[in-house]
């Protein structure tokens, strides 16, 4: 296998610099998709993706159906919420996220005749999604119906699905890419989705690419995951759809660098993909447009993984959005007396918490649970200039000299290094010898530049 | 839930919550420690007592002086990082066997204070700190540090005999045999002798990447093709380049001083104009200068303009221009 199957791309399956942390995949990787049954409440925030929060449009002692809406993104960069049960709309309460937003959150609780979510994933993993009449869908039913389903991307940004695909007159797709990579280590949730439910893969991405009219659709995966390469393969057969298989390496499931890797365009700094002519989106947020449009279902489930040497069993659940950490933990046999750090995500970009009746949102793609040998205590010490991050920063920065510019209060030099194009991604960190937290200084120096500080 | 009485303790940080375990400060200086071995090996083994006493006086002194200064400065004690260790035994590999013991503190005194701490400690300095130390007794005891103090051990090993071998080339047009300058019989400071071992403790060391290997590389290379175009244009007929490449400090400054990461360059681009930059610079002085020796100059020099090669070479964004 490995880069052969690149062929027909322009990009060479990979991207500068990065790091390879072990992945640690084999901890979870063969535990199939298992479904939660329905717990008592759930929680809801109404802000679970990337922009302006939904409002909320059920009362509190009202009953809903299952899907049914019960808040709706009003503003273009927003996303509806669904409930993910029948039940009973108790009164709103406010969560804090373990990204640390405070934010006010609607409860259900779960009362009456309940939609399966056996039946849900069943669904899911079925054969029979069709790959051939996608195109009785017009695209812009296809881009409302996503709209209207609440599909935020589910690789872990929460960004809108609908802002994405909705035509745009200016920029062109080109190419819809389906980001299969799963780079984080210990996540194996896209890696099952696209063993156990390939066709629901395949029929979200051809009505995604109905939608924004792509010449080409591409699912990206990493070398390290064969069986995922080979299940999709035979669910692609006869479409138009083609499989790039790509470099396994952190952070190659970030958006700008698998535009590289693939047909090696870069993104302009501070551009979006559109600028290249490329939508993409993750493998869980397509077979989510599928259930969406052609199963008339919005985003109420999804696939999470339990993971880590901190968790008796690690899993892969189908569980309904709004259940507590501590239920699903619970579920996976609960912590180890190792336990030290449990993260939402994956080790990289994950953030860590210790709350655990903080609820799983749209864009929770798992729990990792790292042991007391996993996470670094090691002291800081001074920066010994060895240029390690520097080699490691995909984005091609000087993570280093921004890190000083943060610390020394230096929003000019922050600016002039580019620290906007930063995204997070942890690599600099993961490698510095000195031990130094890059990327929590970087993050102060951006606000300090966002503030307009001079 | 899981809040039960033995509930481990749940940290909370920033991520990314996982590090590469493999490279931390003390790691790195300890691998140059462990790459330094063999020349260490091959000085006791040539200058016996000598060796032994220049380094033990090095050694204790840098510490000595680092953990005085670090004091003065009222910082928390950094012995731990092991940095000091390194540059005491860099130092002192860097000297004559004959020096007396007073060259060695002063050098170490140099090296932590002016080289080192005055410009806030590890990772802060501009300059190489045992480069710093080595040249200030170089010009304060250009006497005990000559030509004449390489010429006293004559007679002290086999093979060994008087002038290190590019002062006997540039002074009395003598040949030392090759195998003597690969394997290191031959008279200089007491770790730069043998090329041998300088590669050996070289690979390990940019193997291990605790070394960058564009520099050691760009010196060679420069150096292989200047002394090149010299042997060829006197007609020397591969004396003088094998002399310039194995003799001098030209192996242990290549891959032990030039390649200190916080006076070289942060990018592979920057290390390549380091490399060569020094690499020029060592053969300017070689074969213009009074000095028949240039690396400990030319890194010097080369660390002065580190912060300039790094805007120079300072990387572009990926999706800029
Ligand atoms: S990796 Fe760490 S020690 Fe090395 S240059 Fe970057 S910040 Fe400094
Ligand atoms: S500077 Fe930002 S983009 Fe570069 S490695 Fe560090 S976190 Fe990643």
């Amino acid at each position: 296998m490995g880069l052969l199957s690149l062929k027909g791309f322009p990009g060479t399956g990979s991207f500068r610099h990065g790091v390879h942390p072990p992945d640690n995949k084999s901890l979870s990787a063969e535990s199939k998709v298992e479904v939660m049954e329905t717990p008592d409440t759930l929680t809801l925030p109404l802000l679970q993706h990337l922009g302006v929060p939904c409002k909320p449009v059920v009362k509190a002692g009202q009953m809903v159906r299952y899907g049914e809406m019960i808040g709706k993104g009003e503003a273009f960069v927003s996303a509806s919420l669904h409930s993910p049960v029948a039940g009973k709309i108790k009164k709103s309460i406010m969560v804090t996220l373990p990204n640390g937003r405070h934010l006010p959150a609607m409860s259900v609780q779960t009362q009456g005749e309940q939609v399966s979510p056996h039946k849900i994933w069943a669904d899911m993993k079925s054969k029979d999604w069709p790959r051939d009449c996608i195109s009785i869908y017009d695209p812009f039913t296809i881009v409302k119906i996503i709209h209207d389903s609440g599909i935020v991307g589910l690789g872990g940004a929460a960004f809108p699905t609908h802002v994405k695909v909705t035509p745009n007159d200016t920029r062109m797709i080109d190419t819809l890419m389906i980001n299969g990579c799963e780079c984080e280590p210990y996540l194996t949730c896209d890696y099952r989705l696209m063993k156990e439910a390939p066709r629901a893969i395949v029929a979200g991405a051809l009505l995604t690419g109905r939608a924004v009219s792509a010449r080409e659709i591409v699912i990206c995966v990493e070398d390290n995951k064969p069986d995922a390469v080979k299940k999709l393969k035979e669910a692609t057969e006869q479409t138009v759809i083609k499989i790039a298989v790509l470099k396994t390496k952190y952070p190659q499931g970030s958006e700008k660098q698998l535009i590289k890797a693939v047909i090696g365009l870069e993104i302009p700094l501070g551009g979006l993909p559109s600028d290249v002519g490329v939508a993409m989106s993750n493998v869980g947020t397509m077979a989510t447009v599928a259930r969406g449009v052609i199963k008339e279902s919005p985003l109420t489930h999804r696939v999470i993984s339990v993971s880590g040497r901190g968790i008796k069993h690690p899993k892969n659940l189908f569980v309904p959005i709004g259940i507590s950490m501590g239920e699903v933990i619970d579920y996976c046999g609960g912590l180890t007396q190792d336990a030290a750090r449990v993260v939402a995500g994956g080790p990289m970009m994950g953030f860590s918490f210790s709350n655990f009746s903080t609820p799983v949102t749209k864009g929770t793609s798992g729990i990792t649970v790292l042991s007391h040998d996993e996470i670094s205590n090691e002291k800081e010490t001074a920066c010994v200039r060895c240029g390690r991050c520097v080699d490691a920063c995909p984005m091609n920065l000087v993570p280093t000299r921004l890190a000083l510019a943060a610390r020394y209060n230096n929003p000019s030099i922050a600016r002039q290094y580019h620290i906007q194009a930063c995204f997070e991604c942890g690599c600099c960190t993961y490698v510095c010898p000195a031990k130094i937290n890059l990327v929590q200084l970087i993050r102060t120096g951006k606000k300090l530049v966002a503030s307009g500080a001079k | 839930m899981i809040e039960n009485e033995a509930a481990p303790a749940i940290h909370v940080a920033p991520s990314p919550h996982i590090r590469d375990t493999k490279g931390d400060t003390r790691k790195m200086m300890m691998d140059v420690i462990l790459g330094l071995l063999p020349m260490v090996i091959v000085a006791v083994y040539l200058f016996r007592l000598y060796a032994v006493k220049q380094m033990c006086i090095c050694l204790v002194s840098c510490l000595a002086f680092e953990w005085l200064f670090v004091k003065m400065r009222q910082r928390s004690g950094t012995l731990k990082d092991c940095s000091a260790v390194v540059t005491g035994i860099i130092l002192a590999l860097s000297l004559p066997g004959s020096a007396p013991w007073f060259v060695g503190v002063i050098a170490s005194a140099v090296a932590m204070g002016i080289g080192k701490i005055i410009f806030g400690g590890l990772g802060m300095n501009i300059f190489n700190p045992a480069m710093v130390g080595r040249a200030f007794v170089m010009i304060a005891f250009a006497q005990l540090m000559g030509a004449g103090s390489y010429e006293n051990l004559t007679g002290l090993v086999d093979g060994v005999s008087g002038a290190t071998p590019l002062s006997a080339l540039k002074f009395n047009h003598l040949a030392t045999p090759v195998p003597d300058l690969f394997w290191g019989m031959t008279n200089g400071s007491i770790g730069e002798t043998s090329t041998a071992a300088c590669l050996a403790g070289g690979l390990f060391l940019v193997l291990r990447r605790a070394a960058s290997w564009q520099i050691p590389l760009g010196i060679l290379a420069t150096v292989l093709v200047l002394a090149g175009i010299g042997d060829i244009a006197g007609s020397h007929s591969g004396r003088l380049l094998i002399h310039h490449l194995f003799g001098g400090a030209l192996m242990f400054g290549a891959f032990f001083i030039a390649t200190d990461p916080v006076t070289s360059p942060l990018t592979s681009k920057g290390k390549w104009v380091f490399g060569i930059g020094t690499g020029f610079l060592i053969m300017v002085i070689r074969f213009f200068s009074g000095y028949p020796e240039g690396v400990m100059f030319a890194v010097l020099m080369m660390n002065a303009v580190t912060p300039l090669i790094n805007r120079w070479t300072n990387p572009q964004p990926m999706g800029e221009a």
